[in-house]
């Protein structure tokens, strides 16, 4: 039977197939959809872990254990769990394992743009990249069979285009694998010094052999046509060349590292002139130039964003059609009509605070009007950026500044950046955005939602009851859109120059459940044009030709925000049943 | 048969999603092969989205380029305007005719441009409607899309049966008849 599916169903599916018995994950675009479509798998434990190394540590656990286990995660997720997987490739495995790392070519919805098979080499593991949804299936599959032949985790890799791409899948009936015995050893299991040691000349020998094997390895494929150009290329990138040159040959590399040089170089023998393409950086190439092979890449293509055919096409001097430019307004993406965030923003707007951020929704809070966020660099880094700003320049130049992070992302990270500044006697304020759900990727539960990935009834944190345990005095719990009451509290705590936790508390607009039933509505004869409602950035209120507001009806959640920015009382709140 | 590209642009939130699952699942019957690239994430909140849809007999990339479109269906004006040289020369244009601010536009950073549709007719065959205000007169303003689906179903080659099939079993069994009934108000806009 076959099945349309995303790149990240096929893998769900391919992990189902394979036998695989345990998957944690934290959600991140591009990746999420693989935890999203192996719930419905019952032969698989699946969950939501607060962070990637947690995730990639169970699936370690469970490799240890004897069955196959999976982790997946966006790229940066990877700098998070890199620690675990740096140290995972000299203990190798017991049941397969494997990592779905999800790179973001183009920058879709990431802070960066980094290549994960550099953490690849750099763990010593074995890294292998699909090309559409069916291989993404069977690589899946295929990446089990190498982890447990090579004793080694194995990275899938794939890219944003890829795991958000539909195709036709063959499905196959799930395998079932004979759990392993669980063994103590030690010397395998137990890295310090002395083991490590003895590991490390091990791993070096695993990956040497998988390189001298992987010329026969079933998912690179050689395509010889025409010689005068050969392409070696990998994942998305060899649908492009197809596209664009499709009489050319091609050596598409499924195995990505480590990278079968002996069948790179029996394909460079074979062909004139020897073009590497692939998305991002250099990394085949850097290797075959060191292997002496002569060849072009980077100094034809660039190291920035996706790769297309028409890119192709072009760098080989075929005409295509060019995009005029044309200066049309910009579409952002913007906070939703009655996003409790846009509350706690304008009040920060109102007394001219300086946000240290973080990573989610409220990220958006940077985005004119609102213009209030500082700083974005990775999760849960609004805190301990505070704490530095404050040791740096004192507390009398943060006594205008907060950082803000979200619920999810509190969890994740910001947790130990709060115990860092209680412990080192920071002050400051804290405001934790809580919505009940991690916006930002599409609504997956957390921790502190007091439901599992299955939806089924579980322990929620208590965020604030977890503040005091770490030693915060101050915690207060207040409405995101109580905003009398917030500007007064924050004006409060900022004077106090202690640290104080502000948990500001409404659900996501979009959160399943949560109905507005009231509407905003203007009154045209009482508009004065000033433009006020418009400076909180609301996507339901536009301006008219004649200076005053109108506000969509269809877009309109009814938070009533608009209403408390009017003077002249030219938006009424009408109530719903 | 020469590969076929479609393209669904909008506003994050519209529902291009939709759309373009009922395509990938009306073009399967039709035995082709068929790639359908989508925007998750981000881009969703409110930004500008593209759908791409491109079947034939073999695809490779499963995005549309600059020139290679033979039907653009746009959820918005600007939107429209904004992609349109993703067209090809005799590509077809399928409108929602309506307006959604950006927020550069609604804090007066940038003016909405002027007479899109009058612009877009001088390169291009343009079919619109404002399907939002058709939707409200259906009770339901979210199923607007399906009336865009079904303006374009008139210039693409599936048969009306084929269509209300899928969309039977795309959508969610509740919202059934009033798909149905907003894509046939869509169909015969395009006659
Ligand atoms: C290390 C890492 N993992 C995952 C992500 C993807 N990601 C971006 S924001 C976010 C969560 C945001 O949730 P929350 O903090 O609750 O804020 P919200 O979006 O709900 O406002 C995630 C998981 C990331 N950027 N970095």
């Amino acid at each position: 039977m076959k099945k349309l599916m995303l790149g990240n169903e096929a893998i769900a599916r391919g992990a189902f197939e394979a036998g695989v018995k345990v998957a944690s994950a934290y959600p991140g675009t591009p990746s999420t959809e693989i935890s999203e479509n192996l719930v419905q798998y019952k032969e698989i434990y699946c969950e939501w872990a607060p962070n990637e190394k947690v995730a990639t540590e169970v699936a370690i656990g469970a490799s240890m254990a004897g069955v196959r286990s999976m982790a997946c995660m966006k790229h940066v997720g990877l700098n998070v769990a890199a620690d675990p997987l740096y140290t995972a490739g000299y203990i190798g495995v017991n049941g397969g394992m494997v990592l779905v790392v999800a790179d973001d070519p183009g920058l879709y919805s990431s802070q960066n743009e980094q290549d994960t098979r550099n953490h690849a080499r750099g763990a010593l593991v074995c890294c292998i990249e699909p090309s559409d949804s069916q291989e993404a299936k069977d690589f899946t599959k295929f990446a089990y069979k190498i982890s447990e032949e090579y004793d080694m985790p194995v990275i899938l890799r794939t890219t944003t285009r890829l795991a958000h791409s539909q195709q036709e899948v063959e499905l196959c009936d799930r395998v079932e694998v004979e759990d392993k015995p669980y063994e103590k050893n030690i010397a395998k299991n137990v890295m310090m010094p002395a083991n490590a040691k003895r590991r490390h000349v091990i791993v070096e020998e695993k990956l040497a052999r998988l390189a001298k094997d992987g010329a026969n390895f079933e998912i690179n494929k050689m395509e010889i046509n025409d010689t005068s150009i050969g392409f070696v290329t990998c994942g998305i990138a060899y649908q492009y060349v197809k596209e664009a040159m499709p009489n050319a040959s091609v050596l598409k590399l499924g195995l990505v590292n480590p990278l079968p040089m002996d069948l790179i170089k029996e394909f460079a023998k074979k062909v004139d002139k020897l073009v590497i393409f692939e998305e991002l950086m250099p990394i085949i190439e850097e290797q075959v130039k060191a292997a002496g092979i002569d060849c072009v890449g980077k100094e034809m293509f660039t190291v920035l964003g996706e790769y297309s055919a028409n890119m192709l096409k072009k760098a080989f001097g075929k005409a295509v059609p060019a995009i005029k430019q044309n200066n049309l307004p910009m579409r952002p993406p913007i906070l939703c009509p009655g996003c409790p965030h846009r509350s706690v923003f304008s009040v920060l707007k109102k007394l001219k605070i300086h946000a240290s951020g973080d990573i989610g929704c409220y990220t958006l809070g940077a985005v004119q009007p609102l213009g209030v966020v500082d700083s974005t660099v990775c999760m849960g880094a609004s805190i301990s950026v505070l704490h530095g700003i404050q040791k740096a320049k004192g507390d009398e130049f943060t006594k205008d500044w907060v950082a803000v992070i979200g619920d999810s992302t509190f969890l994740h990270t910001g947790v130990n950046s709060l115990m860092n500044t209680v412990y080192n006697k920071g002050v400051g304020v804290v405001m934790i955005l809580d919505n009940r759900t991690t916006g930002m990727t599409g609504h997956q539960d957390h921790a502190a939602t007091g439901k599992t990935l299955q939806g089924e009834e579980t322990n929620a944190v208590d965020i604030p009851a977890l503040c005091r345990a770490i030693g915060v005095k101050r915690v207060f719990e207040i409405s995101a859109f109580d905003q009398k009451g917030l500007e007064k509290l924050l004006k409060e705590e900022l004077s106090l120059r202690q640290l104080s936790v502000i948990v500001t508390k409404a659900p996501c607009a979009l959160l399943k459940g949560v109905v507005f039933k009231d509407k905003c509505k203007e009154d045209t004869e009482k508009c004065k044009k000033c433009g006020r409602c418009l400076s909180i950035g609301c996507p339901a209120l536009t301006k008219c030709a004649d200076g005053t507001i109108k506000i969509d009806q269809s877009m309109c959640n009814g938070c009533g925000l608009c209403q408390t920015y009017c003077a002249f009382d030219a938006i009424k709140l009408i109530k719903g049943e | 048969m020469e590969t076929k590209n479609i393209m669904i642009v909008g506003v994050g939130g519209q529902g291009t999603l939709l759309t373009s699952r009922i395509l990938g699942n009306l073009i399967r019957k039709y035995g082709y092969d068929v790639k359908l690239s989508e925007v998750h994430g981000m881009a969703q909140r409110g930004g500008s989205v593209v759908t791409f849809v491109r079947y034939g007999d073999k695809v490779y990339e499963p995005i549309v380029e600059e020139g290679m479109a033979d039907v653009l269906i746009a959820f918005e004006r600007l939107e429209a305007i904004r992609y349109q040289d993703f067209l090809k020369d005799d590509g077809v244009i399928v409108l929602n005719d309506v307006r959604i601010d950006p927020m550069p536009v609604v804090i007066g950073a940038c003016e909405y441009p002027k007479d899109i549709v009058d612009e877009l007719k001088k390169g291009h065959t343009v079919y619109s409607v404002n399907a939002n205000e058709e939707a409200i007169k259906l009770g339901n303003s979210r199923v607007f899309n399906l009336i865009i689906l079904g303006l374009a179903a008139k210039h693409l080659d599936f048969k009306v049966e084929d269509w209300l099939s899928v969309i039977e079993e795309t959508v969610p069994p509740k919202t059934i008849e009033l798909n149905k009934k907003a894509f046939l108000l869509g169909y015969e806009k395009g006659e």
